[in-house]
Formats: C-alpha cells, sequence, structure tokens
C-alpha cells in the first residue's frame, strides 16, 4: 500500500524535434485526486499518454503502483480519452464498449464469462447507465458518454484512471456529476489524474494539482499553488487573473471560467 | 418459376460461378465491416489495383497469379506505411503514387504478350463464370483462413477499430492487429478479383457493408447483414448475367448498388415520417 499509485521522474517526450515535455518528476499517493492544468498545448495529453506508452519518452522512467509499465501493469491504468478521438458512428452498444474493458484480461478464444459479465453490470450501475445498457453508443449525451468510458476502465478492474478533459464540451449539470462519480470512486481507494481547463473544480475538489506548461511549474494542493504568481508562469498572457472582494478569479483564453 | 432458377445450374461453370461468388461475398462482407468503419476503401482500392502488377508478372513468370497477387497487394500495403511514417508525404498520397505505379507495371507488362490480353482482362473485370475447380479450392481456403481468424481475434479487432488508443493503452497488440487486419484484406481482395474483377473488388468490399450499416445498430449484426446482401447480390447478379447476356462482375455490383439505394431511401423516407409523427404528438 505504501507503493504510489503514480511514480514519474524526469519524463520527456518530443514530437519530432518538438519538445512536448520536458524533464517531469513528480509522485502521485494512492487514493488521491490530482487535477493536471495549463494552456492548451502545454503537454497535459502527451503526459497522460506517455504514461500509457502510447507516445513513447525520449528520457524518463514511469512507474504505475511501484511496477515498471508492461502488458500486467496496463491493466491496472483505466483510460478516457478525449471525445474527439473516439469514433461515435459505430454500432455498438454501451454494454458492449464497457465489454471491450474486459477484453485484455480474457484468455484467446473464451468467450465473456459470468464473472466478466458481472464487472460489466457492476461497472454500468457505478455510473448510473445500467439501465441505458442496450442503447448505442452514438445516442448518448457527451456526459453519459464519458460515464459509459468511465465504465469500461472500472470494468477493467482499473486502479489508477487517467482521463483526458472529462468535463470538457459537457454541460454543467453533467460536469458535476462526473467529478461527484470521481470523487466516490476516490473514496473507494481509486487514484484518479484529470486534466482539465476548470481551474475552480480543480481548487475546490481535488487534493492535489499539477501546474504544466511543457515542464512541471508546480505540484501540491491546489491552496498552494494556485497563486497569481504561479498561475501567470503557466499561463503566461493566456490567463486573467481578476481580483474582486475577497475572491480571485481565473479567466483563460477560450476557456471561461468564473466560479473560483 | 422452377425452371428459371434450377436450367441455369445443369452447367458446371453456372455451379461453381455461383458457390465462388457466394464465398466471396460472405468473406468481403465481414472484412467490409470494418473497411467501411475505419475508412479504409481508398487503401482498399489502391491493394486491388496494385495486385494487377503481381497478376501481370506471375502471368509472364508462369507462376501462380493469386501469389503474386497477393505478394503485390501485401508489399504496396507495406510500402504504403513506410512511405507515411517518414511524415513527409501523407497517407493518401502514398497510396496514390503505389497503386498507380504497380498498376501502370501490370499494364506494360500484359502489353508485352499481346497475345494473353485476353485472359488477362478478366482479371480487370472479373468473370466470374471461367473460375476452374483449382480457382474453387483457392477461394475456399483462403476464405475459411480469413473467417477463422477474424472469428478468432473478434473481440481483439473490435476494440482496436472502435478505440485503438485505449486498446493498446489497456494491453492489446493494436499495431500488430491493424497489420493483420491489412493482411487479411489483401487476401480478401486477391480472392474477390476473379469474380468481380480488380475494378470492381473494392465495391464488393464497400457497398453490401455499407447497405449493412445503415439497417444494423450492432457490429455483428452488420457483418452477418453484409454477408446476406453480398450473397443476394452475387446470386441475383449471376442470374442477371445469365439471362441478359452481360458481364458477371459488373451485374453483381449494379445488384449491391441498387439494394444500397433502397435501403438509403427507405431509412431516410422512415425518418422523415418518424419525425413528423414526434411533431405531431
Amino acid at each position: 500500500m505504501a507503493q504510489p499509485a503514480l511514480e514519474i521522474r524526469d519524463l520527456g517526450v518530443a514530437y519530432g524535434r518538438r519538445p512536448a515535455l520536458v524533464g517531469a518528476t513528480f509522485s502521485v499517493p494512492r487514493g488521491v485526486m490530482l487535477g493536471v492544468v495549463g494552456p492548451n498545448g502545454s503537454g497535459k495529453s502527451t503526459l497522460l499518454k506517455a504514461v500509457l506508452g502510447l507516445v513513447s519518452a525520449e528520457r524518463g522512467e514511469v512507474r504505475i503502483l511501484g511496477r515498471k509499465v508492461d502488458g500486467r501493469t496496463r491493466r491496472l491504468v483505466g483510460y478516457v480519452p478525449q471525445r474527439e478521438d473516439v469514433d461515435w458512428n459505430f454500432p455498438v452498444r454501451a454494454f458492449d464498449v464497457v465489454m471491450m474493458g474486459r477484453v485484455p484480461s480474457m484468455k484467446f478464444l473464451r468467450r465473456p464469462t459470468t464473472r466478466d459479465k458481472g464487472l460489466v453490470w457492476k461497472s454500468l450501475e457505478t455510473v448510473g447507465m445500467a439501465e441505458f445498457a442496450q442503447k448505442p453508443i452514438g445516442e448518448f449525451s457527451g456526459g453519459q458518454q464519458q460515464r459509459i468510458f468511465l465504465a469500461r476502465a472500472l470494468a477493467q478492474e482499473a486502479e489508477v484512471l487517467l482521463l483526458d478533459e472529462p468535463v470538457s464540451g459537457v454541460d454543467a449539470p453533467s460536469q458535476d456529476e462526473i467529478l461527484n462519480l470521481l470523487r466516490g470512486l476516490q473514496e473507494r481507494g481509486k487514484s484518479v489524474v484529470v486534466t482539465t481547463h476548470d481551474l475552480s473544480s480543480v481548487a475546490e475538489r481535488f487534493e492535489l494539482a499539477l501546474l504544466l506548461n511543457g515542464r512541471v511549474v508546480a505540484f501540491g494542493p491546489p491552496g498552494e499553488v494556485f497563486t497569481p504568481e504561479l498561475l501567470t508562469e503557466t499561463y503566461g498572457s493566456n490567463l486573467m487573473i481578476l481580483k474582486a472582494g475577497d475572491r480571485t478569479v481565473a479567466i483563460e483564453d477560450g476557456h471561461t471560467d468564473h466560479r473560483g | 418459376m422452377v425452371d428459371f432458377l434450377v436450367e441455369p445450374l445443369s452447367f458446371g461453370f453456372m455451379q461453381r460461378g455461383l458457390v465462388a461468388s457466394v464465398l466471396v461475398a460472405i468473406t468481403c462482407g465481414t472484412l467490409g465491416s470494418f473497411v467501411v468503419l475505419k475508412r479504409l476503401a481508398f487503401i482498399g482500392d489502391a491493394l486491388s489495383h496494385a495486385s494487377f502488377g503481381g497478376v501481370a508478372l506471375a502471368f509472364v513468370l508462369g507462376a501462380n497469379v493469386y501469389l503474386g497477387a497477393f505478394v503485390f497487394a501485401l508489399a504496396t500495403a507495406l510500402g504504403i506505411g513506410a512511405l507515411s511514417r517518414r511524415g513527409r508525404v501523407s497517407a493518401d498520397t502514398a497510396i496514390g503514387v503505389l497503386f498507380s505505379g504497380t498498376f501502370a507495371l501490370g499494364i506494360v507488362l500484359v502489353s508485352t504478350v499481346d497475345n494473353y490480353t485476353t485472359d488477362l482482362f478478366g482479371y480487370l473485370f472479373g468473370d466470374v463464370l471461367s473460375i476452374t475447380a483449382r480457382d474453387l479450392l483457392t477461394i475456399t481456403a483462403s476464405g475459411v483462413v480469413v473467417l477463422a481468424l477474424v472469428a478468432a481475434f473478434y473481440r481483439q479487432l473490435l476494440f482496436v477499430a472502435f478505440d485503438p488508443m485505449v486498446a493498446a493503452a489497456s494491453g492489446i497488440p493494436a499495431r500488430a492487429l491493424e497489420y493483420l487486419l491489412l493482411t487479411l484484406l489483401g487476401v480478401t481482395i486477391v480472392t474477390a478479383i476473379q469474380a468481380v474483377g480488380i475494378v470492381l473488388v473494392v465495391a464488393l468490399l464497400v457497398t453490401p457493408s455499407a447497405t449493412a450499416y445503415l439497417l444494423t445498430r450492432q457490429f455483428h449484426h452488420m457483418i452477418l447483414a453484409s454477408m446476406g446482401l453480398g450473397s443476394l447480390s452475387a446470386l441475383l447478379g449471376i442470374y442477371l448475367s445469365y439471362y441478359l447476356d452481360v458481364a458477371s462482375g459488373a451485374s453483381i455490383i449494379l445488384v449491391a448498388t441498387v439494394l444500397f439505394f433502397v435501403a438509403f431511401v427507405s431509412r431516410t423516407l422512415g425518418e422523415r415520417l418518424r419525425g413528423k409523427v414526434s411533431h405531431t404528438t
């Protein structure tokens, strides 16, 4: 239990000659929620993909629950990609999508066992989508699609959940539902890493925040790292910080955020 | 009516042609569902055209024509990957360059052996009624291999097709499965060439599956429906070609095309109708 969920040391990624992530080092304890924030192109998605081995790191080391990343450890990590990365016109039902989470552990030529089916139903219930199990994936709203993808990660029996902008392009009540859902999973011992533009949610609901801008600008509890100096260092001129009385409002270019 | 259906079956070439084209339609329906959803139609067309170079070369050398076609199709598929991975050439440009190049090679080779051109034109436009017992054996064997492999890796292939990134992230060998799919596509195209011809192979891959997509909501239903629609097109097309004395490959594809438009129009009308009903209630 003492092993951290995620241990990242000097991680560097480049696309061609353009560096996307430089010397990232941090460690996420088990059972916490980490919010990764930073402007567009700051390497948020790249960080998640490098952890999962979807982009090859030039240097550095990633350990998941104390183990090197191999086929077996990958199953412990559940990944929910950005909505644009998926073809929603595919003829599959919610149940089929969640069952995909069981495929990595299925033996060659085996059909789903009762245990596999049980896990799929349990995961669908956890995210509140069980009654829509037979509906085609394309007929759901953005927030519901995120919840079904989250159920797939749960069916995979993942301990660490990586979500790439799960609340972007989703209406406010659904954002709330998704974040509450993640909180519930965290209380059951899952470790959760979320990239987001929603600074106020991170401030209100997350234990840890990572400020990213090609490199790690700051890492720690949001109360400590969400300072005007560090936020300006992260966002440069893309973030306006307004003080209105005792409230601080952060406005990111293209992503308005006025609850903070 | 019975006579109408049975009479052509008294000819061995008709029996072989019917069996072969149904087998090809079943194999194409399976792969075609992946082709339609993964938008691989252009690459499918490229592989079939590229295989003509192999057909012609094997013909000139007196080697196995299917083997030649398969080698060329596979080399083109790998060549496309190699060219486009360097970054400067996009995949569809690489496809355009390679398939027209290998196709041109085929034409040049054919023009050197002018007395055989009619035989080779059979490969271009398909001549399912000239299929020999040996051809039928090749088509059956490769069809069985393709269907068995798709069945064995069905769940993995579906996962990779729907969401390649998450599949790779969770430890599924996504890259290897994509190459498997391309190889199976190559095998399928090569066996379909005899039935409908190089120029029309892509239609047999795409059209029945596109129709099936309009009619179904689950992937395995889509595969079964495109197998059925492809087989129906093959049967009707061959009977049409027998009674109207027209080219068999082309009439198979025309039937498939008509079925597609029937499905498309009835679906669009159905949606309109349902839209109207929900407005009035």
